[in-house]
């Protein structure tokens, strides 16, 4: 039964990713982008991180990918002009030394798992991570906070017209 | 029981087409969204060792992965917003003053 759970959220999220790279108008690229994080929340579920796949369905898919939707709508997109590739025939080597890398990771994740760790229990509570976050991690957590105000400031400054 | 080498594989398949778009597609917010993929991958992957493993910590790692994601996209699309109003495109390829 979970095994049928995960090859039929591994195809949706691989096919839901491969929509992004083929549709022409970004729009249906975002909104398919959306139903790649859903299925990988769904992922998290099976790996017993509940609160991650909460938190990954309402900040990633509820609001960066608006985010993204916004923008797309604000800038009112002429359409997809495709032009005069110059790295047209760059795929022929780019797509078999891609196929390469895959098949390097592959094997050695294929060699790994021939050596399986021990699995013990573990649930990814809400309280296990906030106790995890507020103890081990406190440092990096303040620093994101700062990192988020200089992302903002930024994303401020280079969005005014002129300041 | 799911083994942990399938959701590697699975997560290695997503960060290889996440990689694919960032190189085949012109359009800059195509290749903001190819990063995200990229980045989702490397989600699957810290939740599956954080599972093998027993430890909270690649779950919690999930979590700034997250953060650089957001910050991420606000610089992106900022950036996103001045490139369109200057040269009324968004293909990379058009912007390339900075190039000898």
């Amino acid at each position: 039964m979970i095994q049928i759970l995960f090859f039929f959220f591994a195809a949706i999220a691989v096919g839901a990713a491969l929509n992004v790279l083929v549709q022409k108008h970004v729009l249906y690229s975002a909104l398919s982008l959306i139903l790649m994080l859903t299925a990988v929340s769904v992922l998290f579920i099976l790996l017993q991180a509940d609160f991650l796949a909460v938190i990954n369905v309402i900040v990633y898919a509820g609001a960066i990918m608006v985010l993204f939707v916004f923008v797309i709508m604000l800038l009112n997109l002429p359409e997809d002009e495709d032009g005069a590739d110059r790295l047209r025939w760059l795929k022929f080597i780019g797509i078999p030394l891609g196929l390469f890398f895959l098949v390097l990771v592959v094997t050695t994740l294929w060699n790994l798992e021939a050596n399986p760790g021990t699995q013990p229990q573990l649930v990814g509570s809400p309280a296990a991570i906030g106790q995890s976050l507020f103890t081990d991690f406190v440092l990096p957590f303040e620093v994101t906070s700062l990192l988020i105000l200089i992302a903002l400031m930024g994303a401020v400054v280079f969005a005014k017209r002129d300041l | 029981m799911i083994p942990i080498g399938w959701y590697l594989i699975l997560s290695a398949i997503l960060f290889l087409i996440g990689v694919l778009g960032f190189f085949i597609k012109r359009n800059i917010i195509a290749l903001l969204l190819s990063v995200e993929i990229m980045l989702n991958a490397v989600n699957l992957t810290f939740v599956a060792f954080s599972l093998q493993h027993g430890k909270i910590s690649g779950q919690i790692f999930v979590f700034f992965v997250l953060v650089v994601a957001a910050a991420e996209a606000a610089v992106g699309l900022a950036l996103v917003i001045a490139m369109f109003r200057n040269r009324e495109s968004l293909n990379v390829d058009r912007s390339n003053l900075l190039k000898w």
